[in-house]
């Protein structure tokens, strides 16, 4: 709207330049240009997985599918692990948000109110973790005397709060209700706990939308500490899954051309073939979940990054 | 703390007028459920970020699993000597340093000129639609994107190599040259992180007073001398407080991407202190030796950081503290 208004108003008062207008038209072409860099990869590998493997090895697909087929999702949809990950994925992301809001938001609400004593002590305590800790190794080593190596818990419980994501909750608290309400509702005779779960609870959907999105994100991205804390690969979650296939290059049982008897060599070629381009589809099967949803929620995103810069 | 405690015999009657009279009794009494809010998390931060900090005192010992933390033997600062001394050392620091520093020589004014450009689009969908589709990078995960770097560099199927040999070239094994892990370790960061990284910089630009844009308008500024003189200045403390932040971490490199681009041809670049750290602590088990590797690298960011704050409060007035 604002960008709107600005516009016609630069129009009509300002008679534009011709140097303008080439700045116009280059920017244009500029932005254009960034649109296709950042997308083409992407369109690529759907278009790979979509097409025909001989077709994608002698190097003909570039621009649009050749030789359709879904062959290649055929052999990728069939794999156990496949759905064994997005389960764990699942599974953990869903555990995984609500735990992180029951710790970022009442703290992030606690922390926003005024007059609160010992708050600056209790929020350096809180700041100065972002900027120091103890490492990947005294990390790991508590982890194992809790005893959760080999347990999902590993992946949830320690990626709990995000002092960053309670710093940007708490300054959408301070900008966004009003003190008076707090005064209004204790005059009322409300006490603490009822002005938080009865008042702010109910207005904090924007900022419980935008945290949950992020720590989401964060779950269903991560791989590393199911690296370090998994060797149970049934509770691999899809990004391990993931780097075993394209970053190791393990053979999927279905793919794995030794199980094909030797008269069936045709078949075994084809099953060779895919077997990359079954990589192609990989990718899009596991980033179509984000894909969906991105255009719905991308504002929240976005609202987030500006509460965050808002404090700088 | 019932009101109706009454000043009668012991001395525990007595503490309870003194708490009565108390104002932070009183205090407490009020916001006591305040403080309750923030134990959960106050709680967390205790167990998984202090607790491994007091932790990392291991480095000054030789840690046994079975002897606990205090059990081990203390031996000084043997740890980081050995680390320090070590033939490799160079290497890492090196390898840490160069990809950080490309990273940042490379990445950071690229979100900065697309904010600038992105502003100066004058149609609002046009301009929303790029916004929207330059983000969508950043929400693949970082298994996904080395996914798609090694799918797109191999030697026989990649597209970098069939377009090689459509020109006349000849296939090559690019991740596996440590003459190109930088750039493309740093490239395909630009290319995930340029959009996102533009949200914080246009938030910016749109509190830039339009009034002075207009004044220098008519006083006959063309676009590149309006982003030059007005935005750029505008937006220059959060550019700077960004900058002061990013040479904060120039000793932390992602070990997440480095570790699934990583193979044993292209190590000589490619390996850097925090792959290391995981290589020997978590792989092979040296729990002291690499807890002092990861002390040395929080202590060498923390000076990093705070000469740059102090260099930057000295030279302009923005600064993180």
């Amino acid at each position: 709207m604002e960008h709107a208004v600005k516009t016609v108003h630069r129009k009509s008062s300002i008679k534009e330049t011709r140097a303008d207008r080439i700045f116009d038209i280059v920017n244009t072409l500029i932005m254009l240009f960034i649109v296709v860099i950042m997308l083409y990869p992407l369109y690529y590998t759907v278009i790979v997985s979509f097409s025909d493997p001989y077709k994608f090895l002698r190097g003909e697909i570039f621009l649009y599918i050749k030789g359709f087929t879904l062959d290649s999702y055929e052999y990728m949809i069939s794999e156990e692990l496949i759905w064994t990950g997005y389960l764990n994925s699942i599974i953990n992301t869903v555990i995984g948000t609500l735990y992180a809001l029951v710790l970022t938001i009442p703290c992030a609400y606690a922390m926003s109110r005024k007059n609160i004593k010992g708050k600056g002590a209790i929020m350096g305590y809180f700041v100065f973790t972002m900027y120091f800790g103890g490492g990947m190794i005294p990390g790991y080593i508590l982890i194992r005397q809790l005893g959760m190596i080999d347990t999902r818990w590993a992946l949830i419980i320690p990626a709990g709060m995000s002092v960053y994501n309670m710093i940007i909750a708490r300054t959408f608290y301070q900008s966004n209700i009003p003190d008076e309400l707090y005064e209004a509702a204790k005059i009322d005779g409300a006490n603490e706990f009822s002005i938080f779960f009865k008042i702010v609870l109910p207005l904090s959907g924007a900022i419980i939308a935008v945290i949950s999105l992020y720590v989401a994100v964060g779950h269903w991205n991560s791989y590393f500490s199911a690296l370090i804390y998994l060797n149970d690969r049934n509770l691999y979650p899809l990004q391990m899954v993931l780097r075993a296939i394209l970053v190791q290059s393990q053979q999927l049982k279905n793919i794995d051309p030794n199980s094909v008897t030797p008269d069936e060599m045709l078949e075994m070629m084809r099953k060779q073939m895919l077997a990359v381009t079954m990589k192609y589809a990989l990718i899009i099967i596991a980033s179509l979940p984000m894909l969906i949803i991105y255009p719905f929620v991308q504002k929240h995103f976005v609202k987030g990054v500006m509460i965050g810069a808002l404090k700088g | 703390m019932s009101k109706n405690t009454k000043p009668k015999t012991s001395a525990y009657a007595s503490s309870g007028t003194v708490r009565r009279a108390n104002p932070f009794w009183k205090y407490m009494k009020e916001y006591y459920q305040i403080y309750l809010l923030m134990i959960p998390a106050i709680v967390f931060i205790a167990i998984f970020c202090y607790y491994p900090m007091y932790g990392a005192q291991i480095a000054f010992r030789d840690y046994k699993f079975k002897m606990g933390i205090w059990g081990s033997e203390w031996v000084g600062l043997k740890h980081f000597i050995r680390f320090v001394t070590g033939a490799n050392f160079w290497q890492l620091f090196r390898n840490t340093l160069l990809i950080s520093l490309y990273s940042l020589v490379a990445g950071f004014p690229v979100p900065i000129l697309l904010a600038f450009l992105l502003n100066e689009m004058k149609n609002p969908t046009f301009k929303r639609t790029v916004q929207m589709l330059t983000y969508i990078p950043h929400f693949m995960s970082t298994v996904a994107v080395c996914g798609l770097i090694l799918l797109f560099l191999k030697r026989d199927t990649g597209i970098f190599n069939q377009i090689a040999v459509m020109l006349g070239g000849e296939a090559k094994d690019f991740i596996s040259d440590p003459k190109l892990f930088r750039t493309i370790y740093v490239f395909s960061g630009v290319w995930q992180g340029a959009g996102w990284g533009s949200i914080i910089y246009l938030a910016a630009l749109s509190g830039v007073d339009s009034q002075i844009i207009e004044a220098a308008r008519i006083d006959g500024a063309n676009r590149i001398q309006k982003i030059w003189y007005i935005d750029l200045p505008c937006i220059l403390p959060t550019i700077v407080i960004l900058l002061i932040l990013n040479c904060g971490s120039l000793l932390s490199v992602g070990y997440e991407k480095i570790l699934l681009l990583q193979n044993e041809l292209n190590m000589d670049t490619s390996d850097v202190i925090s792959t290391y750290v995981y290589r020997l602590g978590i792989l092979d088990a040296q729990y002291s030796f690499t807890t002092a590797i990861g002390l040395f690298n929080s202590v060498v960011n923390i000076i990093v950081l705070a000469v740059v704050n102090t260099a930057a409060k000295k030279l302009g007035d923005t600064s993180l503290w």
